[in-house]
């Protein structure tokens, strides 16, 4: 009896199994395309590391070589040491460059936002209604009477123009800050109102600690930002000795009538650095680029 | 009572609670209200000024009146040549972006093992700087012997100029911005499509939809915000893409002006001719297109993007 019914599966036992390898089907499907797509993705970075080890003939070759024989370290050692890419310099002005903007923006941003969560003066709305609507703007129409600007104080030739204006504020760090803050009890702000603290301690001491992680999603959003940044510093900076890592990046190219093992070890380089502080606070970069996206409009 | 307070209370006039918040809240955003003043709103004023006169940096502003404009639209025949060229650009660059962006989505969302990895993966790309991805790629798309002509090689597809020929110039830069770009735009419909409530789902599933009618009335209504967000600022920043055309054409502007950006064009009058009150100009019509195309995205969004609610 058991086998006849072995034999003869139930009607809603074919369905299950059909459905089953359907399920098969599809998910295979589903990673077949996301390894393709994944492949595209992280071929460009392999090729990147594979050409810097290689020796110049082995660079173009048809077929492609995929193992570097032998393996020029030499390439790193070339690029980095040439007075062509002064590498430790770069770098050095890079971190002036990215850390000194951070700073700025975060302890600006966290003033105003701390204004605009906080303390009801009047006309408050008004400016917060006016500071949504610069996020959006587009930065193009400030370019050329910013630099005037800048141009007519004696600035232009110093990382000065790149840096004090993030010291005065970002629309979009003050309103994400703004946004966090305003989640934060008035109870627990209005009793150290009471007991005698001011208003620095109270950020400093009380919502700081609280909105940290969008502190750090601001911190890392902004390091990137400037990490990349290429046009501030083409515009403003004229002395390669104050170039930072992209800058410089892109003088080697076209000084160097393109050695390609040597300008891959330096670009690879210039996005070292970056790669790790992402692989240490990948959460916050996620968390960045997804705020952005749905807090914004 | 401490003896400053009481020092203080003489000194000082009693100021209303209501003053004294109005001072110290005016104290804390006053950089910011500095900042609009001089970063914002005095350029935005004065880049009006600027586009109508003839100025070099050096000598002072001479008042041309339209003249720029005039030249712009009427004499250079670059102007035209970037307008088309950025269209160009826009118009394959963002639709494709927002696609790739969706369907990695899409896939990540369903209870993909290994999500992480594929995560990191798609968005590494976006964490190298313009400069140094575009030098990858003008290594990748060499005509000759390039990585990727050497794989359509396989596939039996002829070897393309890329870069150095008229017509594949722009499809390659296209390229450099989605490898670079699609990461991030997943990683924000990530983020919408894990607001939709899975109730709705079920409910759904229950009535007999099947995947496909899921999609349509399901989750592209549920993230029509995020589609919309994606596309305005696709529109805003593609249409001032800069690094990756500069470096591309290497202090050119590509073959036959084909990667001529209207950023590109704009930085060499202001910067290399420094015919800064033609660059004005040009900043001030590329404004003015952009607000006027995010208002309009807004104004026919309202068919089709559904608002939570007011207070989000």
């Amino acid at each position: 009896m058991a086998t006849i019914v072995q034999a003869q599966p139930t009607s809603a036992a074919i369905l299950r199994r059909r459905k089953f390898i359907r399920k098969g089907i599809a998910s295979t499907l589903k990673y077949l395309i996301l390894s393709l797509t994944a492949s595209m993705f992280i071929i460009p970075f392999i090729w990147l590391l594979i050409t810097s080890l290689k020796v110049t003939d082995q660079v173009f070759t048809d077929p492609p070589i995929w193992i570097p024989n032998p393996i020029a370290w030499v390439n790193y050692t070339n690029a980095l040491l040439s007075p062509a890419f002064p590498f430790l310099n770069l770098m050095k002005n890079t971190l002036f460059y990215v850390l000194s903007t951070t700073l700025g923006t975060l302890v600006s941003s966290a003033l105003v936002a701390y204004g605009f969560s906080r303390i009801r003066f009047q006309g408050r709305d008004f400016l917060f209604a006016v500071t949504l609507s610069t996020m959006m703007m587009p930065g193009i129409v400030t370019l050329i009477p910013t630099y005037v600007l800048f141009k007519t104080i004696g600035w232009v030739g110093s990382y000065a123009p790149l840096v004090v204006p993030s010291f005065f504020g970002a629309a979009f760090n003050i309103f994400l800050l703004r946004q966090f803050m305003i989640t934060v009890p008035y109870e627990l702000t209005d009793a150290a109102l009471v007991d005698g603290a001011n208003h620095f301690d109270i950020l400093w001491r009380i919502m700081i600690p609280l909105v940290k992680p969008a502190f750090l999603v601001i911190g890392v959003m902004n390091v990137m930002w400037v990490w990349n940044d290429f046009m501030g510093p083409l515009i403003y900076l004229s002395d390669q000795k104050m170039y930072p890592l992209v800058m410089g990046l892109s003088a080697f190219q076209t000084q160097h009538s393109i050695i390609w093992n040597q300008l891959m070890a330096a670009s690879l380089a210039t996005c070292f650095p970056l790669i790790v502080l992402f692989f240490i606070a990948q959460r916050y970069f996620i968390e960045g680029i997804t705020l952005t996206g749905l807090k914004g409009v | 009572m401490t003896v400053v307070q009481a020092i203080s209370k003489i000194t000082m006039p009693r100021l209303s609670r209501q003053a004294r918040d109005n001072l110290t809240g005016y104290l804390f955003v006053l950089p910011w209200i500095l900042s609009l003043l001089v970063f914002t709103a005095y350029p935005m004023i004065a880049s009006i000024y600027f586009s109508m006169t003839r100025y070099n940096v050096l000598n002072p502003p001479q008042w041309i009146g339209l003249a720029n404009f005039n030249e712009m639209f009427r004499v250079d025949p670059l102007y035209w040549t970037s307008v088309s060229n950025t269209a160009y650009y826009v118009f394959f660059a963002v639709p494709l972006g927002l696609a790739f962006g969706l369907v990695l989505a899409l896939l990540l969302n369903q209870n993909v093992k290994g999500i992480g990895f594929f995560r990191t993966v798609f968005y590494l790309p976006g964490l190298v700087p313009a400069v140094a991805s575009t030098l990858l790629w003008m290594l990748l798309l060499n005509p000759q012997l390039g990585l990727v002509n050497q794989l359509l090689g396989v596939l039996g597809i002829g070897k393309l100029g890329w870069l150095g020929s008229p017509t594949w110039s722009k499809p390659g830069l296209i390229l450099m911005s989605l490898w670079g770009g699609t990461g991030g735009t997943m990683l924000i419909f990530l983020a919408g499509l894990k607001e939709i409530p899975q109730s709705l789902i079920e409910a759904a599933m229950m009535d007999g939809a099947n995947a496909w009618q899921r999609f349509w009335v399901i989750t592209i209504p549920m993230i029509s915000t995020t589609i919309f967000f994606n596309l305005v600022m696709g529109i805003i920043g593609s249409f001032q893409v800069f690094a990756s055309a500069y470096v591309a054409a290497g202090n050119g502007a590509g073959p036959l002006n084909t990667l001529l950006m209207y950023m590109l064009l704009l930085y060499r009058n202001a910067f290399r001719y420094f015919n800064m009150g033609y660059a004005a100009a040009m900043a001030l019509v590329l404004f003015v297109v952009l607000v006027i195309l995010t208002l309009v995205m807004v104004r026919f969004s309202r068919n089709w993007v559904h608002f939570e609610d007011a207070n989000r």
